[in-house]
């Protein structure tokens, strides 16, 4: 297992590194003078020269970016023009909030797909299972902030069941607060999840120990539960990365129109008030979440499946 | 010599048309009808309607639906129906624009890639596993923060972050291709490197972009959706589907027509590419 981490690890560099060069290149995709766009009517000559000193865009581009490496390993992710701080204490200070949202919309999601995953994989072929991917089909063309307003008219404005947006300060009140903002990503998130389940299923009941399973005198429900469906979990989960990188895309509009103070909402807020390095901070540490969430499951996979240790 | 192998089909197994060769399953034909209705509506909307989409009328804004008005009017008073059918005008361009640029740009970085091998791949595989760790909405929108909100901003953005997935689907299909005979038999008969993969590479993998991109159609018009809505997208007054959406929030009780249609357009607009996709996989990779 030591071995097999060391080995992740070491693959793991060049990527980091890459995130690194993307995320220092993109301040140079600014148009003109990133100094004099930051400052905006600001901009006078001395005020440029100092940000660009600030900056450090007045030395060549190779000591900029070992500079902008030697601040990530310090935690300096830069400056923020709007808050005038540290971009990086305000950026986890709101990271709470999106993981919160990103765990609670995978638990709806997780609690209607599985069922409806197996159901048709089980049925293949007959009406129900024609139906699920009927609303699968359905529920992927379905425009997230589309399905995020209507639910707010519904249950927020007209029935009032749940607070029109924020996040609140207990456990309970996060979870009354986020609960459609959890389901407006579910509902994008479940089509994804009753796909995988359905053909991962599928692939698991085509397998000999299944078979072997039945043919020792298993009952049904016993083979089913023991297993094919844990079985297939395990390799639905083991996409658990691909699938932070869509519950994060979805956190950023959901959390917009619900204006709850998550980190998608301060992308999109920083990205009207050009806050560069606010915006190039928080891609930085989505990045850096997706290769650490990647890292962990494989971890996790690595331990319950012991063939992946000897690949 | 080259002549020979072009007038020689039996050294290009397996290309297939990939035109319409969907006869035979009734979704198929809903999704072509479907399309065919979007693509008709968006071409003749100058001639259809009489209404201009973007001159307002504020004596006649939020009007309810009328035989004059027939989705009714939002709150410039411009008449929804128009907006709605102009607007499939600028969604179609959302889904086919950004798409074909990111096939294209793909198709060739990853048919290079993968018949070359060395170097060029690995550096390919390396940028591959890099854009893989960012989340594509947050890569598209701290681009288009860095260039600045609009839609030739927001296409750059969408290609710039793109181009990667196709490469790596084309790059994997080129790659277990160029070991077939044809390929080898055709190297052997002295063709050139660009030849080969012009002539007898692309046309066996492109099928696998083409049903890849379908499914990109639908994520790039969701996604073009909502950055319109965020702002950072198509501008007013451009009638566009995701910018209607956003532009209708505030009136959502006076006239929630305003939000109800566009919402109801997009999903349209994804179901059609979504089952052309579903029936196109299954035409061209049965089993696959």
């Amino acid at each position: 297992m030591g071995r097999y981490l060391v080995r992740r690890l070491l693959l793991l560099m060049p990527v980091a590194l890459g995130i690194t060069i993307v995320t220092f290149f993109l301040l140079r995709l600014i148009p003109g003078d990133p100094a004099v766009i930051m400052l905006d009517n600001r901009a006078t000559a001395e005020n440029v020269a100092r940000l660009r000193h600030s900056l450090g865009l007045d030395r060549p581009l190779f000591v900029q970016y070992l500079l902008f490496l030697k601040n990530i390993a310090t935690g300096r992710l830069g400056e923020s023009l709007i808050y005038r701080t540290q971009v990086l204490p305000i950026i986890l200070g709101r990271l709470p909030v999106t993981l919160f949202l990103a765990v609670y919309s995978t638990v709806l999601a997780a609690l209607v797909a599985v069922p409806l995953g197996a159901w048709a994989a089980l049925r293949k072929g007959r009406a129900s299972d024609q139906a699920i991917r009927l609303g699968v089909l359905f529920s992927l063309a379905t425009p997230n902030y589309w399905a995020a307003i209507v639910l707010l008219l519904v249950f927020s404005i007209e029935l009032r069941w749940f607070p029109v947006g924020g996040y609140g300060t207990t456990f309970g009140d996060h979870l009354r607060h986020l609960f459609l903002p959890a389901l407006t990503i579910a509902l994008s998130l479940t089509p994804i999840l009753v796909r995988t389940l359905r053909h991962n299923i599928l692939e698991v009941l085509r397998t000999d120990y299944v078979r072997t399973a039945h043919a020792k005198g298993l009952e049904a429900a016993r083979v089913f539960t023991r297993h094919v469906l844990r079985n297939s979990l395990i390799s639905t989960v083991s996409v658990l990365g691909v699938h932070l990188g869509f519950l994060v895309g979805g956190a950023v509009i959901t959390e917009t129109v619900y204006a709850i103070p998550g980190t998608g909402f301060l992308l999109i807020k920083s990205t009207f008030a050009r806050d560069y390095p606010m915006v190039q901070g928080l891609t930085l540490m989505f990045a850096s979440l997706v290769i650490l969430v990647n890292l962990l499951t494989d971890m996790t996979y690595a331990v319950l499946d012991p063939r992946v240790r000897y690949d | 010599m080259i002549d020979e192998i072009r007038a020689a089909p039996a050294l290009r197994p397996g290309r297939r048309g990939f035109g319409i060769r969907l006869h035979g399953s009734a979704t198929a034909w809903i999704a072509v009808a479907m399309l065919g209705i979007t693509v008709f509506a968006a071409a003749s909307a100058p001639v259809l309607i009489h209404y201009d989409p973007t001159k307002t009328d504020l004596a006649n804004s939020l009007q309810p639906p009328s035989a004059a008005h027939w989705l009714g009017t939002d709150n410039f008073g411009r008449d929804i129906f128009t907006r709605l059918v102009y607007g499939a005008r600028v969604d179609l361009q959302i889904g086919t624009i950004p798409t074909a640029a990111t096939f294209l740009v793909g198709l060739v970085i990853g048919s290079v890639a993968g018949y070359y091998g060395g170097v060029v791949d690995g550096t390919l595989m390396r940028i591959v596993d890099v854009s893989m760790a960012f989340p594509f909405y947050v890569l598209v929108i701290a681009i288009v923060a860095m260039l600045g909100p609009g839609l030739t901003n927001m296409y750059a953005a969408m290609i710039l972050a793109g181009w990667v997935s196709y490469a790596r689907v084309i790059r994997g299909e080129v790659l277990a291709a160029r070991t077939h005979e044809y390929v080898l038999g055709a190297r052997a008969l002295g063709a050139s490197d660009f030849r080969v993969i012009r002539r007898h590479l692309l046309p066996n993998v492109v099928t696998v972009g083409i049903i890849f991109a379908m499914s990109d159609a639908v994520l790039n018009i969701l996604l073009g959706g909502a950055l319109s809505f965020l702002g950072l997208g198509v501008q007013p007054p451009t009638p566009e589907w995701g910018l209607m959406i956003s532009e209708g929030r505030d009136f959502l009780l006076t006239s929630p027509a305003m939000v109800l249609f566009p919402g109801l357009a997009l999903l349209w607009v994804g179901v059609t590419f979504n089952l052309l996709g579903d029936r196109l996989t299954d035409r061209l990779r049965p089993g696959g």
